[in-house]
């Protein structure tokens, strides 16, 4: 007899309010007394989160057509300028595009005064054409005065990423946050074993069309993530040791929510943007189950030298080691810290566990699985 | 008892030897945390002095009459707790462990008493959380 099963059976039990879902830290605590093949068969899906600093994101939106209506050419909301070369009222924001009269002013805190349901000050102007006349307007807009308002951000979730240091004998500002000098502190961006590419590294489960948590409300993958890499080498577990796939994901921001989908800044870097994402990993089979066991011991990746513009790894440790707060590298011990919120990890993958268990959110198989060789190429200067 | 202290210099006070006369006529353990001095402008000392409030009250006493204001300073760096994520970018920073991550519910916790005013959380803070309170 078989002991997997699919997408459509979960749901199933998932609607009859019989589905036994646990978190992604709920489910490793439990495999420490069964084995994953006893886990698959009392398990049904697990939840994952991530909250944490995704430059690439954005969102798309459309301002609808004034009288005359305008061909929108040059576009700014609240003065951060957005990229409006999508046809006449269309734009998109993107998170970290900045306000040239104030540095730590972004598109990131556009989408979230967007999403918080504030009013923003749009200004565009256009040549004026036969078909669109008007050549200059200046008005507040809203997320309930315009038409579509989504989120489309080509590059989150990264599976695995790199911890920071800085080798040199100045403080460096970087987007892994502010590094202290000789080996003063030592930072890291992942949710280790709650993240969701670490706890299904092969995709059997995640893929295009994947419905997730995004910013508070539900989305969907839509595409692998750019710089999406399956050629980083692997541990012993089958973990990528630095930073692999992503995921390109989309969502309607208007219901998305500020506790979710924060604005951020980072000293002498720029604007960025916490995003909270959460994947429900169905658990189909054992080897899905034996995923699903990896624990931060287990999951390894590479201490990298941001002090040198080269970026070159100087050696390796793991998330058990990390989020212990000392790492001891050289002889040396070093502070640890977080960039990634695991207390908001958490809060995702415990909401998503209640609206599976509350019927309000069922699985999506993908409709198309992500790239299985994937590498990432330089920008060659020729 | 430790106390911290922002010290104002007038910019003819700059040149007297203030934290030895502290150190030699009131015995009084004195950590310098943070200093801005430059002779002949007026100047800043961030201090930490160590001693009961009678032991520490004649020395604030010949400070003022050295016409250096003095400012407690015990609670100067102001955390928006509320609008906190607990991402744990300012623990980086925070080499006085005024600032640490709570590992069992992973939230911040801030010991303002273990703070020493450096002002690196400020820059380290990606929601620009924290403010120095200068008036306290």
């Amino acid at each position: 007899m078989s002991s997997s099963k699919s997408f459509n059976e979960i749901n199933e039990k998932i609607a009859k309010g019989e589905a036994v879902v646990l978190t992604a830290e709920e489910f490793k605590q439990m495999a420490k007394n069964s084995s994953p093949k006893e886990m698959a068969k009392k398990v049904d899906v697990v939840t994952t989160g991530t909250f944490g600093p995704m430059c690439s994101s954005g969102a798309f939106i459309n301002l609808g057509h004034p009288q005359p209506p305008i061909r929108m050419e040059k576009v700014s909301l609240n003065d951060v300028p957005v990229c409006s070369g999508v046809a006449a009222v269309d734009a998109y924001i993107g998170a970290t595009e900045v306000c040239p009269t104030n540095e730590k002013y972004g598109g990131a805190h556009i989408i979230e005064e967007l999403i918080a349901g504030k009013d923003v000050i749009l200004k565009a102007t256009g040549k004026g054409t036969d078909c669109y006349p008007r050549k200059e307007i200046e008005t507040r807009i809203n997320k309930d005065t315009v038409n579509e308002f989504f989120m489309f951000n080509p590059r989150n979730a990264y599976q695995n990423y790199a911890a920071a240091v800085n080798t040199t004998h100045k403080i460096k500002y970087t987007y892994m946050g502010s590094l202290l000098p000789n080996l003063g502190n030592m930072t890291y961006s992942t949710s280790g074993e709650l993240s969701p590419l670490l706890n299904d590294p092969e995709f059997r489960t995640i893929g295009i069309g994947t419905r997730i948590f995004l910013g508070g409300t539900e989305g969907f993958v839509s595409w692998n993530g750019t710089q999406f890499n399956t050629s980083k080498p692997k541990n012993e577990y089958g973990i990528p040791t630095s930073n692999a796939a992503t995921l390109a994901v989309i969502g309607n921001a208007k219901n998305m929510s500020t506790q979710f989908v924060r604005a951020a800044y980072f000293e002498k870097y720029g604007v960025s943007i916490f995003i909270g994402i959460g994947i429900p990993i169905p658990v189909l089979d054992e080897d899905i189950a034996h995923r699903l066991c990896i624990l931060n011991k287990n999951i390894e990746t590479n201490i990298v030298d941001y002090g040198n513009p080269e970026h070159p790894a100087l050696g390796k440790v793991n998330y058990e080691q990390l989020q212990s707060g000392l790492v001891t590298f050289n002889g040396k011990e070093i502070r640890t810290a977080p960039l990634s919120s695991i207390f908001k990890a958490r809060e995702i993958a415990t909401i998503l566990k209640d609206w599976i268990l509350r019927k309000e959110f069922m699985l999506n198989q993908p409709v198309q699985p992500f790239p299985v060789n994937s590498s990432v190429k330089p920008l060659i200067i020729r | 008892m430790k106390k911290r202290y922002f010290l104002s210099f007038p910019a003819n006070t700059v040149t007297e030897p203030i934290i030895y006369n502290l150190v030699k006529k009131f015995d009084i353990p004195v950590s310098i945390l943070k200093a801005d001095i430059n002779p002949g402008n007026e100047g800043n000392l961030l201090v930490e002095m160590t001693g009961e409030n009678q032991a520490l009250e004649p020395a604030i006493s010949y400070l003022e009459s050295q016409h250096i204001k003095c400012v407690s300073v015990l609670k100067r760096v102001h955390l928006k707790k509320d609008s906190c994520v607990h991402c744990g970018a300012c623990t980086a920073v925070c080499f006085s462990e005024a600032l640490t991550m709570d590992k069992k519910s992973w939230k911040l916790k801030f010991f303002a008493e273990n703070c020493v005013a450096c002002g690196l959380c400020i820059k380290a803070c990606p929601l620009g959380l924290f403010e120095m309170d200068f008036l306290e």
